[in-house]
């Protein structure tokens, strides 16, 4: 890997463009600043990307300041190990079709994470900028997805190259980041993939979950007709183990399976009033909204409205449902939040947009009770200040409760965004695999092997709950286990059949 | 041991008649109504190519269907099916835009999506005499589970019930796997005149009762579960609720069952009717009302 980045930095150009600035003249600019739609004409319209995307221009002065380090940290900040600096200095040199090949090259989805990655806390967080010289970091997020956008809008999105197809079906379940990773490594692989989906949509929580306004569905379908330009085949409406049993599918050929069913059952906090109607999960709000388009007149499902909105949670999760319900018309959209800002588990930029769209944040506070009107529609819930005492297990501060601190707020909805369990529909369909007390697959970290040999997993069925870029890194590493697996599987047959 | 040889033309003619099957069903599109029958002016039973599901299911399970990109995605019980034609019968009740929409689509269309099977399935073991209840489109539901228990050797009673004469649905087959039917209508139009719990506890006390199903309206359910639990009667009742994926994933379908929130889609639909707090189901079943309403006015206004 090192070896490779090294010939990879020596190319010719790149050593050409690294003379043409001095790195002092590098570190001098200032990082650029994401346009975007203002937050009072942004807040009317759901579908409406907020942050625009920078122009050709600010990208690649931005790209200048990159000063391609002879040992580039923010690659280890990668959960998918993009090749940043190839990519930045591609951009630099005004060759953005090449960066968009080089993302590729590791991500199945670059215009995707350069949208929702938590940079702040991954590559930019380990950035020379950053670490060394207490600047602000190279915009790397910013452009990933100028070049991941820049590509699709030029109409010659690559196709990455394949191997000679090797005739083995593998299985998918579920189709989030981390399937999609998956599914694209093994196609890179020469693997005849299928990815089975529950749902009516492929995507999983790019769709159901995360708003257009923060991931367009179109930049989501760009990158599906990627995949399936690659021979990666999708199916929708099956749930392996119902609509047909592993077994059956392992009759069908297929001869191993990549499990990232994700999240499932919303978590509830289990006070008093909770199921009163008005309160519902973020993944039930999402998917009214964003899955089933329950905000448009044209469709069926209905959603829930009101004045005063809170949301309770303060991971990205809790952020796009305030920000929905601020876009629905809530006059007062709040997030109640136990502990404080600096703990909140959000990307930064997301509190930031919530902030200039009006959000109010009502941080170190925590619901105890929900009260309902004569049709038990909730009204009125009881919350009660926090504060922050002892490091927990987390390393955050614990919220320790003020005593005699109650008050009530009015509400009308509330959405309880405060994480989930994993989906245990395809667990509950294998006896024999080994889970976690939490009801998570447990598998190598290295492989992603489960205790079913030919089953692997990752994503949120394995931690939980976590971001789109770590089920990615999830999926890659399973592509590669069982890729492994496999391949030893036809070394042995072969040996056994040459008879000794 | 020598084998009668087989009879040649009919060998012949059934092969001839299995392979034009296949192909009149691999005609078919995914999800295409093969057959429609009205029960009622609100009540419609549709039969639905599917060949996985068809055979996958058991008794208790549900399908999520959505017509089209419009439509909401709607829970439905599968009420009987067909392995070998490949196809589920649904019962549909005009509630809401999307299923009264359903109601109206006719042979030859295509539902856009169906996914299933969900939910747990019943579990049909030899219990003695079996008291199931099945009230309005619940019979729908209901029959599979008679099915089932008939066929693990059970004595089967079955009563009906419905505010009419017609509604009351499936009466043959739900004839076919009992051995007593039980019919009661609000109105005396049919069978006797008397609600549900009526009939139930005649039969109650007249024979020892090992065990209860009871699909239908919440309010039947609950009622029904009342009078049981008076008997020590163990029970299941078959929850309708609010559901958007069905696959555990939302939670609208939450209920309290013995003081603990379970999920309809993944933990049932069938619970111990004797723990489920009815009450909160029926309140939560009308969370959406307004906004149905709403709809409603939008799509026929």
């Amino acid at each position: 890997m090192k070896e490779y980045l090294k010939i990879e930095r020596d190319t010719e150009w790149r050593v050409e463009l690294r003379s043409q600035l001095k790195n002092k003249e590098r570190t001098m600019r200032e990082r650029v600043v994401m346009p975007g739609l203002d937050p009072l004409e942004r807040i009317k319209y759901q579908d409406r990307e907020v942050n625009l995307g920078l122009d050709e221009a600010s990208a690649r002065a931005e790209a200048s300041r990159c000063m391609d380090c002879v040992n580039p940290t923010c690659i280890e900040g990668c959960p998918v190990s993009i090749n940043i600096p190839k990519f930045i200095k591609n951009i630099e040199r005004g060759e953005v079709l090449e960066a968009a090949k080089t993302l590729k090259e590791t991500s199945a989805l670059p215009a995707v994470c350069g949208r929702v990655c938590p940079q702040e806390k991954q590559c930019e967080a380990q950035c020379f900028y950053t670490l060394k010289l207490k600047k602000e970091p190279v915009a790397i997020g910013y452009l990933e997805r100028f070049a991941a956008d820049y590509e699709q809008n030029s109409g010659a999105v690559s196709v990455p190259e394949t191997a000679a197809k090797n005739n083995i079906k593998v299985a998918a379940i579920g189709s989030g980041p981390a399937s999609l990773s998956f599914a694209g490594d093994m196609a890179k692989l020469g693997y005849d993939v299928t990815v089975f989906e529950a749902l009516h949509e492929i995507g999983g929580v790019l769709k159901y979950g995360i708003p257009e306004f923060r991931l367009p569905n179109r930049v989501v379908d760009v990158e599906l007709e990627s995949l399936e330009n690659m021979g990666v085949k999708f199916e929708r409406n099956f749930i392996v183990g119902r609509t047909a049993s592993f077994d059956d599918l392992k009759e069908e050929g297929y001869q191993a399976f990549f499990v990232a069913s994700g999240a499932g059952l919303p978590r509830f906090m289990n006070i008093p009033g909770e199921n009163y109607n008005g309160i519902l999960s973020s993944n039930e709000y999402l998917t009214r909204v964003n899955l089933m388009h329950a905000a448009e007149k044209e469709f069926d499902t209905p959603v829930l409205r009101g004045k005063n909105i809170a949301v309770v949670g303060g991971g990205n999760t809790a952020m796009d449902s305030v920000r929905t319900a601020k876009r629905l018309g809530a006059e007062r959209a709040m997030i109640i939040y136990r502990r404080s800002r600096e703990e909140m588990p959000a990307r930064v930029e997301e509190v930031l947009h919530a902030e200039e769209e009006g959000i109010e944040f009502l941080n170190l506070t925590n619901p105890v009770e929900y009260f309902a009107d004569e049709n038990g529609r909730v009204n009125r819930m009881r919350v009660q200040k926090m504060e922050l005492g002892e490091p927990d297990a987390s390393g955050r501060r614990r919220p320790v409760v003020v005593e005699g601190s109650e008050y009530d707020i009015p509400v009308d909805v509330v959405v309880v965004a405060i994480g989930v369990s994993p989906n245990p529909l395809v667990p509950s369909e294998l006896p024999e695999l080994k889970v976690s007390r939490w009801g998570t697959i447990e598998v190598d970290p290295e492989t992603m092997q489960s205790s079913i040999p030919e089953l692997f997993a990752g994503g949120d069925i394995v931690r939980g709950g976590a971001t789109v870029i770590l089920a990615m890194g999830d999926g890659r590493k399973a592509a590669a286990g069982m890729n492994n697996y496999l391949q030893g599987k036809l070394k042995e047959q072969a040996t056994e059949a040459s008879g000794n | 041991m020598a084998r009668v040889p087989p009879d040649f033309t009919k060998t012949l003619l059934f092969l001839t008649c299995q392979i034009r099957l296949k192909n009149k069903n691999s005609d078919l599109t995914m999800y295409q109504i093969v057959e429609k029958e009205s029960f009622s002016e609100k009540v419609v039973k549709l039969v639905v190519h599917a060949p996985r599901i068809a055979r996958a299911r058991k008794p208790g399970h549900f399908i999520i269907l959505r017509i089209d990109e419009q439509g909401e995605r709607i829970p439905l019980t599968i009420a009987q099916a067909d392995k070998n034609a490949g196809t589920i019968t649904l019962v549909v009740q005009k509630v809401g835009v999307s299923s009264t929409r359903l109601c109206e689509m006719n042979p030859g269309d295509s539902i856009l999506d169906l996914v299933g099977p969900l939910g747990k399935a019943t579990h049909i073991h030899q219990a003695g005499t079996i008291l199931a209840c099945g009230g309005g489109v619940g019979i729908a539901p209901l029959l599979p589970i008679v099915e089932g228990f008939k066929k693990a050797g059970n004595r089967v009673v079955t009563v009906l019930a419905a505010r009419s004469k017609d509604l009351i649905i499936l009466e043959d087959e739900i004839r076919q796997w009992s051995d007593e039917v039980i019919i009661m209508t609000d109105d005396g139009s049919y069978g006797n005149k008397g609600l549900v719990t009526t009939g139930a506890e005649e039969v109650i006390n007249r024979e020892q009762i090992d065990e209860c199903v009871a699909i239908g309206p919440a309010v039947m359910m609950k009622f029904t579960a009342l009078l049981t639990k008076k008997y020590n009667i163990p029970t299941q009742a078959s929850l309708n609720a609010v559901m958007v994926d069905g696959t555990g994933m939302c939670g609208a379908c939450r209920a309290n069952v013995g003081g603990e929130t379970k999920f309809t889609c993944i933990d049932g639909p069938e619970f111990d009717a004797h723990k489920i707090d009815f009450d909160e189901l029926i309140q939560r079943l009308g969370g959406y009302m307004a906004e149905e309403k709403e709809a409603w006015e939008q799509a026929n206004g």
